[in-house]
Parts: C-alpha cells; structure tokens; sequence
C-alpha cells in the first residue's frame, strides 16, 4: 500500500466539498480520510485528503479535482518531505484504581488528559497515524468508549511552500466565501 | 439602473449575443417570460418537452460555436432537461441551462415542485449554481457562460428562485469575468511542441486521429496544413466527422467499433498516432492494451485530465487544439509517406469496408447514400443513436465543416428531433437533414409540432427498419439471435407526420429512393420520409465489445454480386 496525501485549496462556496465528493465517487477513487477547514487565506479551505495510490491513479484524483472550478491548487505532498499529523480523542473507562496505570501511557506518549469524569478520561492525543494506532493500542484494555480521529493534516517542509498561489493575499483575486450578501444555504457542502 | 432578476438575466443574454433560449414556461419561470416582450433580439422557442430543449440549445451550440441557452421551469421541468445536459456534458458542448426554482424560503422543504437540480445535475455540468441574491445574478450569468464556452466545454447550470427573478437590484454589467481558480491553458508547453514535431519528423507510418476538439476549436485550416506538410492520414472519430474534409485524398473516415476496416489496420500498424482534440474513448482504441502497439503517442487536448487517462502518451500537450497546432506547424519538416499512404490504400481496396451489394431489396445503407449524393456538400446531417447512425457516419465523406451532429458520448436515442430543430434555427438558409431511426423517432417525435409551428424547412429520413436496429444486431450477433423487446408496433409515420401538417412520403422501392428525396428537397417546408428498409440489415464493419481493433471483422462478403459496385463517395 502506498499512501499519498493530497493538499488542496478550494473557494469557500455552497457546495463544493458535494462537488469534489461527487468526482470521487464517480470515477470510484478510494479516499481515505479527508480533513477540511480555513487556510491563510481568507475565503479559501484547506482540504487534506488521503488515497491509496495502489488503487488509484493519483494522476487521475489530481486532474479530476483540479477541473472542478473552487479548486484553486491542488498537490501531492507525497513528492515532498512532509509533516503530518492526526489528532484522536478517545474516551477511556477509568475508574480511580486503573487512572495510573493509563496516565503513564498518557505521558509516554505525550498525551493530554481534556476531560475528567468520575469513571472515565477523555484524552486527546497528537501524531502520525502510527503514533495514534500505537497509543490506542495501549489504552485498548482499560476499555475504549467512545473514538473520534481527524484524518491526517499534512504541510510540506522547509521555507517554500507547494501550495503557494498567485495573489493568495487577495492583492490580485478576490476569492469569493460563502456568506456574502444573503445567507446562502450551507457553506462548502 | 434598477432591474428584476429576470430582466438582469436577459440583460445578461442579450449581451452575451444570444439569438434564441429554448424553452418551457411553468410556475417558477415565469417571470423571465414575462420580461420576453421587452427583449425583441432574443427569441424564445417553445419546444415540447424540455429535453427537447436542451437537445436543440445544443445542436445550435455544435453549429454556431457559440453557447447554446435553454430553459425551464423547477421541479419536472428541470428534471426533463437532465438527459439533454448529460449529452452535452459527454460531447464537451457548451450549454447554458437556466431553472426557476421553487422561492427561496421554500428551498429544502420539498415544496411544490420543488426538485434539487443543482445536485442533480452535479456530475453532469462544468459548472453549476443556485442563486440566492439577486446582487450575484449578473455576477453568476457572466461567469455561466465564460465557463461554459473556454477551455473544453460543457454544460452550465443557473438555478434561480423566482423570488429572485422578481426582486430589483441596480444593474451592473461586470466587464470582465476573473475567476482566480479557472484558467484553462490554451497555449501549448513549447518544448512538449518541439518534441511532437521531432517525433513526426522521425515516424514512417503516421496517423492523426481528430476528435470533436478540432471542431471546437476551428482548426480545420490547421489541420488540413499539419496533414499536408508531413503527409499523415487523417482519421476522423464519430464526433471529428466534419472537422477534415472529406473530399481530401488524406481523409480515412472513421476508426473504432463500426469504423473502416483499413483504419482499424493501420492503427495497429502506425508508428505514430497523433490524437488530436479527443480522449481515446472504448469505441475508438478497442481493448486498450492491444491499441496502436507498435505506436508512439502524441496527445493535443484542453483537458489535462484526459492526457494519460486511457492511453500511454509520449508526449502529451495541453492546449487548444487550434493554438497548438498553430505553434506545431511550423516546424514540422515536410514529408511524403507515400509508402504507408498506398499500404492502408490496399487494405482499403481489399476490405472495401461500406461497399454496398447491388441487390433490389431496400437497403438503409443505399438510402443514407443516396441521401448525401443528391444533397450536396453544404448541407448539415442529424443523426439518431444506433444503425442508421453508424452508416450515415461511414458514409459521411462531406467537406463543410461541422455539418455532422450527432449524440457521441452519451449515444442519446431521440436526438435526431430535437438537434434538427436547433441546427435549422442556427442555419436557416441551409438544408437540414435529420437521418432518424424509427425507434429514436418515436422518443421525441412530438417535436414535429414545434417544427411545424416554426415552419422549420427540416427534411426527416425515417430509416424504418421495423426494429431496435442496433439492439437486435447485439442481441443477433452476441446473444444467439434471442430477440427480445426490440420488435416495435409502429404508427404510421406518414399519417402522423400529416397530423402535425408536415408533408410526408412512403419508400419500400429502390427505384423511388431518388425520386423521393428529390420531392423532399423540391418541397419549400418539413418532410417526413418513411424509408421501409430491409429490417435485418447488420453495420458492418463491427468489432465486439471488449475487442481489439485488429479484431474487426469485415462487412461479409455478398452471396450474389451482378456487377459488383465499390461504393466511395470521394
Ligand atoms: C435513450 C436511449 N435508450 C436506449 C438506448 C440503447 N440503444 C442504442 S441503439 C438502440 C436502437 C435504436 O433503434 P433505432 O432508433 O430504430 O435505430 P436503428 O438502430 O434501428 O438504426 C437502442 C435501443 C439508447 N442509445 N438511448
């Protein structure tokens, strides 16, 4: 399996992520996971998507995605060192006798209890997915309730950045977010 | 200036030089209706089905090169020009389709008639909106037709409440459209360019295959002038008909499942395919790792998205075919191959591929024939899907360019009304023909009424073959000749045609086919042809589903051949 991770800026309007979504399932691409929100830009999201390029023609999800008009640059960061990361919440059975031993795990792996209960934590954990997994794994006994992870979120290293646009700051375009004028119905979806 | 919405939009269509909307009045529309008075440059065209509509926008769209515009009410309105806009979205064809909506406080509580187009049509448009703020109107109009007519195509979609139709706003015409995240390339990478023109410089066996981008583009004088200059054969796909001429010694005809036996060789022979403004679709390449596999690929078209999506490319170039091509040219050396010239020449004397047997039944293929020969070159062909089709594009062999329309992509039955009425209306001095089948006929022959209504001079030629043609040779050839559901009651097509008060004629002899036509062509107004042709009469040549090209198999030979007649129009 080779996971690629593809970042994508897209115009903040009323349905855009139906119409990327639309493409994926369409041409039956295998997405793994997919994280969305702002970017620096003002009126530009920032999509981090994962697909399985053994599966997939990477060529293919980029030049598909790209047709779609919100799609203001789109690119692999597979190609490039990269940083990602995954957040996880889990809610974890604890009752007082069992809060030590997981505590231990928590700080192994650098994690943060966020909620405190009479029987159970919620922690919050940061990583690769590897990391995350890992982290889960040690929890797993004590009894896991409830799961949320993020997807993976990914930048590129270094200085420059492959994501860079023409006239990102708004100088040259004008990006057009939902909620100008009117109330629209929804904003990305 | 303080306008409604609905004047905004025709504001925004008359600037756009828009001659005709086609379209469907209903309840969430009429405002733009009530506006048409105050619009005397634009005319509306009441079709009869908003399929209809759309099919006609788009025929006009092929023809002109300009965006095609239709229109219809919410809910089934909407929905009825789903089919039209598919064609259009699979045959890269510029269309802008505008929808009254349910009002906008009624959005998302499933209202009356009440039908999300937009997410309907999602997968089926380049682009598409719903218009919540008459302030985004013009704004949306403008950039509507901006990405509906650059780059490669398609169909647009502007949903609008008809709140918004009535409320005003002070008008304000944007010059210019900017649309930071669309910006589709049109020159070609140069030294993708010089490349191409190395590679041609060293092929011994080349092949231009054009596509429907040759058209859209209007590249033919490019075209013609790259052929010449290196001698390369042109091959043109179903939807590239009319992009080459067919008069010219370098002109092949059409490759793939019904195409020329000799293309199907040659492609599996050449050293160099050049697909020039097409996407190497099943129909064309056959079983796609057994396609052109002695050949090097060299890829021109808009959408980068089609480079590499089927075939291996050398050297792919994304651009418009006509910029490209413009750039190539000049350096590419000239070249005489006529070797590999008079090599696909013997195939092609030795598989003469459309010959037709000189018998005394009906034959569909005579009379499509007959049909071009005593039409001239000037004339335009509609076609329907199946049989008929095929033939008529085997036997298309016309130099005026764009004068082929036809459903490719999508291969919608029912086209051939509809698409007529637009072609006619998009070159009203020029002689239409509608080669129908009598299935498609059926689908959208109550657009006769729109056509009698408009006095549109359209000549039909129903090739009646008393079946699903192209359905029954399937299931003849590939399902052991269980035929099922393809047998049609038919009406008869001569009363139903004068029911409407358009002339119509009846044709089950050879000998009247000439005569016929001739009448049709005498006659100042609509005429409907029934042709009762032969019924069991297979398109040839054929490769089966799944095929390779180099599979083909070859029109038969005839049983009985008096004086055998090779058939060739150029
Ligand atoms: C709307 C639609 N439905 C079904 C088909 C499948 N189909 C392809 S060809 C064909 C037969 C067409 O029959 P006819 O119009 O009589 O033309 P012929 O093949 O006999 O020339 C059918 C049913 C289609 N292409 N389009």
């Amino acid at each position: 399996m080779s996971t690629h991770t593809i970042v994508a800026l897209v115009e903040n309007r009323p349905g855009v992520l139906n119409r990327i979504v639309s493409k994926w399932r369409q041409r039956g691409f295998n997405i793994e996971s997919l994280a969305v929100g702002h970017s620096e830009v003002p009126g530009l999201s920032r999509m981090t998507f994962t697909v399985d390029g053994t599966t997939t023609d990477i060529d293919q999800v980029t030049k598909q995605m790209y047709k779609v008009i919100e799609v203001v640059k789109i690119a692999d960061l597979t190609e490039h060192d990269m940083v990602h990361r995954e957040l996880a919440m889990v809610k974890v059975t604890a009752p007082p006798k069992e809060r030590g031993g997981i505590m231990e795990v928590v700080d192994i792996f650098r994690a943060k209890i966020v909620d405190v209960a009479t029987e159970s934590l919620i922690i919050e954990v940061t990583g690769t997915e590897e990391k995350v997994d890992a982290f889960l794994e040690m929890v797993r006994p004590y009894g896991i309730k409830e799961l949320v992870r993020t997807g993976r979120i990914a930048m590129a290293r270094g200085g420059g950045t492959p994501m860079a646009i023409e006239g990102a700051k708004g100088e040259q375009h004008r990006y057009r977010p939902a909620g100008e004028g009117k109330a629209k119905v929804g904003t990305l979806i | 200036m303080k306008l409604t919405g609905a004047q905004i939009v025709m504001e925004c269509l008359a600037r756009e030089g828009v001659e005709y909307i086609f379209g469907y009045p209903g309840g969430a529309n009429l405002p733009l209706y009530d506006t048409l008075p105050q619009y005397p440059q634009i005319r509306h065209i009441t079709v009869r089905h908003e399929q209809a509509a759309a099919h006609a926008a788009d025929a006009y769209a092929r023809v002109t090169g300009k965006a095609g515009v239709c229109w219809a009410t919410s809910g089934p309105g909407a929905t009825n020009l789903v089919t039209g806009i598919a064609n259009a979205w699979m045959d890269s064809v510029p269309l802008v389709c505008i929808t009254g909506a349910v009002v906008s406080w009624l959005i998302g509580r499933d209202g009356f008639q009440e039908a999300d187009i937009t997410g309907i049509t999602l997968p089926i448009t380049k682009q598409n909106y719903l218009v919540l703020d008459v302030n985004d109107l013009a704004q949306t109009m403008r950039e509507g037709f901006h990405i509906a007519t650059t780059g490669r195509p398609g169909p647009v979609l502007i949903d609008i409440p008809r709140d918004i139709q009535q409320e005003e706003t002070e008008f304000e015409y944007p010059e210019k459209v900017d649309i930071a995240s669309y910006k589709p390339a049109t020159k070609g990478h140069q030294g993708q360019i010089k490349k191409a023109a190395q590679l041609i410089g060293e092929s011994e066996r080349p092949l231009i295959l054009a596509g429907h981008g040759v058209i859209i583009s209007q590249a033919y004088d490019e075209l013609r002038e790259l052929a010449e200059r290196a001698h390369i054969p042109v091959i043109c796909t179903l939807l590239g008909l009319g992009g080459f001429p067919g008069s010219h010694e370098l002109f092949m005809g059409m490759p793939g499942m019904h195409g020329m036996y000799w293309n199907n060789m040659a492609i599996g022979e050449a050293d160099l395919v050049m697909g020039i403004g097409m996407r190497f679709d099943d129909r064309v390449t056959g079983r796609l790792k057994d396609f052109a596999p002695n050949a090097k690929i060299i890829h021109i078209d808009i959408d980068p998205a089609e480079i590499g999506k089927n075939v291996k490319t050398t050297v792919p170039i994304v651009g418009d075919v006509k910029q490209v091509l413009s750039d190539l040219n000049p350096l590419v050396q000239a070249a005489r191959h006529d070797e590999w010239y008079a090599h696909i020449q013997k195939i092609r004397e030795e598989h003469p591929s459309i010959a037709i047997p000189n018998v005394n039944k009906l034959l569909p293929q005579y009379v499509i024939k007959s049909i071009y020969e005593q039409s001239g070159h000037d004339a335009y062909f509609v076609t329907g899907v199946g049989q008929h089709q095929m033939w008529a594009a085997q036997f298309f062999w016309n130099d005026n360019p764009a004068s082929f329309i036809t459903s490719g992509g999508l291969g919608t039955m029912g086209f051939e009304v509809p698409a007529a009425i637009g072609v006619q209306f998009a070159r009203p001095k020029s002689l239409v023909w509608s080669i129908a089948g009598d299935g498609g006929f059926q689908m959208t022959m109550q657009e006769l009424a729109t056509i009698a209504e408009y006095e549109l001079p359209i000549k039909f030629a129903i090739i009646n073959n008393g079946f699903l043609g192209m359905v029954r040779q399937w299931q003849h050839l590939y399902y052991d000749d269980n035929l099922q559901s393809v047998r049609l009651l038919q009406p008869d097509f001569v009363k139903l045609a004068e029911a409407f008060g358009i002339a119509a004629m009846r044709v089950n002899e050879k000998t009247e086919v000439a005569p016929t036509i001739d009448k049709a062509l005498q006659h100042p107004g609509p005429v409907v042809i029934d042709f009762e042709v032969e019924q069991h009469e297979d398109t040839f040549p054929a490769m089966s589903p799944g095929a390779a090209l180099s599979e083909t198999t070859d029109q038969p030979k005839f049983e009985e051949e008096p004086e055998p007649k090779k058939v060739r129009s150029s």
